[in-house]
């Protein structure tokens, strides 16, 4: 079934947009991220223009993470005063991210900008996850082989506990210095402007590697701080550039609502050291994709934009 | 300045038409309007036509009729990818002034028996002729590959179409031939041009028009998205948080 969008002007596959929603939202309610970095290509290759791909993909993004916010608030997984301070930061190093992105915007260079900071950090913490999860998932193995158990992972005192201004996160288990979850609030938004993600890919591996918090507890928390971010762009992007297309959107969503609720069911019955591999796995297929992009001949050199009107 | 001195010349050049008056076409568009909806999937339009004449059929080569499709233009930017360092860069950029969204154009033969090269530099019939390359020259070395591209890819997305031999010409006096439209059209007016030609040049022309507009539900979206761009996208919140609240509450209830 073909529909019309008003706002991107093209003729798409209805079944095809409710397909590509629930897949995104699938993984959105398993990790907790909120799958911006996924949906913006496949948009674009069903041939959405980018505008358009950017501001509706992160209205879809709002929907899937309310649907699986939804779910960890009632198992008491979210990390409210945890997300809280993630949130505050996070608006303020994303005010400094759009500057930032201005200025390569007027340096000319912004898709390669976004292309290397993508493959650099998408790369860097995608591998780190991967040789950190494989290696708990091998001590499982051999303890189990063993017979034994393994020993209960002992609370680890850092850097993160020593600097002042202490905090209580009861929910997280945790009782650490303030300023780690500002810094990680303040990059992530930073760099979430600039690339133009949600940051969940960065953010969750932030929480279970700097912070120490519980695996589980990572993903409500991720998901209530991503609803306020996307809500935040999709505003932006309405009002500056009116290319949030609404049709498209609600195909997306309703794929997406009900992918995020089996996601986030799949995700409670996965073990944490699974849920990190899955994660870095994906995060470094996403990356090696944009590398490949950038290394391997186009079919076609030449790109067409179309200037005005919208 | 310069679009009015073209359009100058081209007057000067209808009113030197040899006999003008002999030969004229009186032609119709099967719809006048064409509606965008929701389920709009691509549409043809039907162009026909007759040539009124005074005296009999003039001999000589047989007559042509030429007919073309316009969709609005706008500004393009054309942007090539370079090799550096290992990666694919953007290196170059050409902005073109005025490329239609859409062109189409129809003949009763192949293009070179049917248009002459100077008639199609006066009335801009052919495709390289409606793009405006005014001023390219300056911006790239190869500027006229930019424009080759622009062509080459819009032809690729059926935007650009040339179709020879698809204008049925009955006895010198009936024509007739029909247009496809693309499923993602541009909205606006569609300027419509049927073309008299014989032994290459054009001997009469007739211009009309169709519009192209969105309807219904497509109309009060844009609409809103464009007026009243914050309750538009509140709006596209609200249906977010509710879409992820009643699967949420859907999902609960089912697994009771």
């Amino acid at each position: 079934m073909q529909i019309f969008l008003p706002i991107a002007d093209v003729s798409v596959n209805a079944f095809l947009l409710l397909g590509i929603g629930s897949g995104v939202g699938l993984l959105s309610g398993i990790f907790g991220v909120g799958g911006g970095f996924m949906i913006t290509p496949l948009l674009l290759f069903i041939g959405i223009p980018p505008g358009v791909a950017v501001a509706t993909g992160a209205n879809q993004v709002v929907a899937a993470s309310v649907s699986g916010l939804m779910v960890h608030i009632r198992r008491k997984t979210v990390d409210f005063r945890m997300g809280t301070v993630l949130l505050l930061s996070g608006f303020v190093g994303s005010t400094a991210g759009i500057y930032v992105f201005e200025l390569m915007k007027e340096a000319g260079q912004t898709e390669l900008f976004v292309q290397l900071s993508y493959v650099f950090f998408m790369g860097a913490i995608g591998s780190m996850m991967f040789q950190e999860s494989l290696r708990a998932i091998l001590r499982a193995r051999r303890h189990l082989a063993a017979g034994t158990t393994p020993p209960p992972a002992r609370d680890k005192h850092t850097w993160v506990h020593r600097w002042p201004l202490k905090m209580k996160f009861r929910t997280s288990g945790l009782y650490i210095s303030v300023i780690p979850p500002i810094l990680i609030g303040l990059g992530v938004g930073f760099l979430s402007a600039a690339m133009g993600v949600g940051g969940g890919f960065i953010v969750v591996p932030a929480m279970i590697y700097i912070l120490g918090m519980n695996t589980k507890v990572v993903v409500g928390t991720s998901l209530f701080q991503i609803i306020f971010v996307t809500a935040y762009s999709v505003m932006a992007h309405a009002i500056t550039s009116q290319s949030v297309d609404m049709a498209l959107a609600v195909l997306l969503i309703v794929g997406g609502v009900i992918g995020a609720q089996i996601g986030t069911i799949i995700g409670f019955r996965l073990k944490a050291e699974q849920l990190r591999i899955l994660l870095a796995i994906i995060v470094l297929a996403v990356s090696l994709k944009i590398a490949l992009d950038m290394v391997l001949t186009p079919s076609e050199l030449y790109t067409v934009t179309t200037v005005g009107l919208r | 300045m310069i679009a009015r001195s073209l359009r100058i010349i081209a007057l000067i050049g209808a009113l030197a038409l040899p006999a003008s008056a002999a030969e004229q076409v009186v032609a119709g568009l099967s719809d006048n309007q064409i509606a965008i909806t929701a389920t709009f999937n691509g549409s043809e339009i039907l162009v026909f036509g007759a040539v009124k004449r005074d005296t009999p059929v003039p001999p000589g080569p047989p007559l042509q009729v030429i007919v073309t499709l316009q969709g609005p233009a706008t500004p393009v930017n054309v942007r090539k990818k370079g090799h550096e360092l290992g990666i694919w860069v953007n290196t170059a950029s050409v902005r073109i002034n005025s490329a239609p969204s859409f062109y189409a154009i129809a003949t009763s033969d192949l293009m070179p028996r049917v248009l002459s090269a100077t008639d199609d530099l006066r009335y801009h019939v052919s495709i390289p002729q409606v793009i405006g390359t005014v001023g390219t020259a300056s911006m790239a070395p190869d500027a006229p590959s930019f424009v080759e591209a622009l062509i080459r890819i819009r032809k690729e997305e059926g935007l650009y179409v040339l179709d020879e031999g698809a204008v049925e010409v009955d006895q010198s006096t009936l024509f007739r031939t029909r247009i496809k439209l693309p499923a993602n059209l541009t909205e606006g007016r569609y300027k419509a041009r049927i073309f008299l030609t014989r032994d290459g040049h054009v001997i009469a022309e007739h211009d009309t028009g169709v519009f192209v507009r969105k309807a219904g539900l497509e109309r009060w979206l844009y609409q809103l998205a464009k007026q009243q761009a914050a309750i538009y996208g509140f709006l596209s919140l609200v249906i977010a948080v509710v879409a992820g609240w009643l699967a949420s509450a859907a999902f609960r209830l089912f697994k009771r």
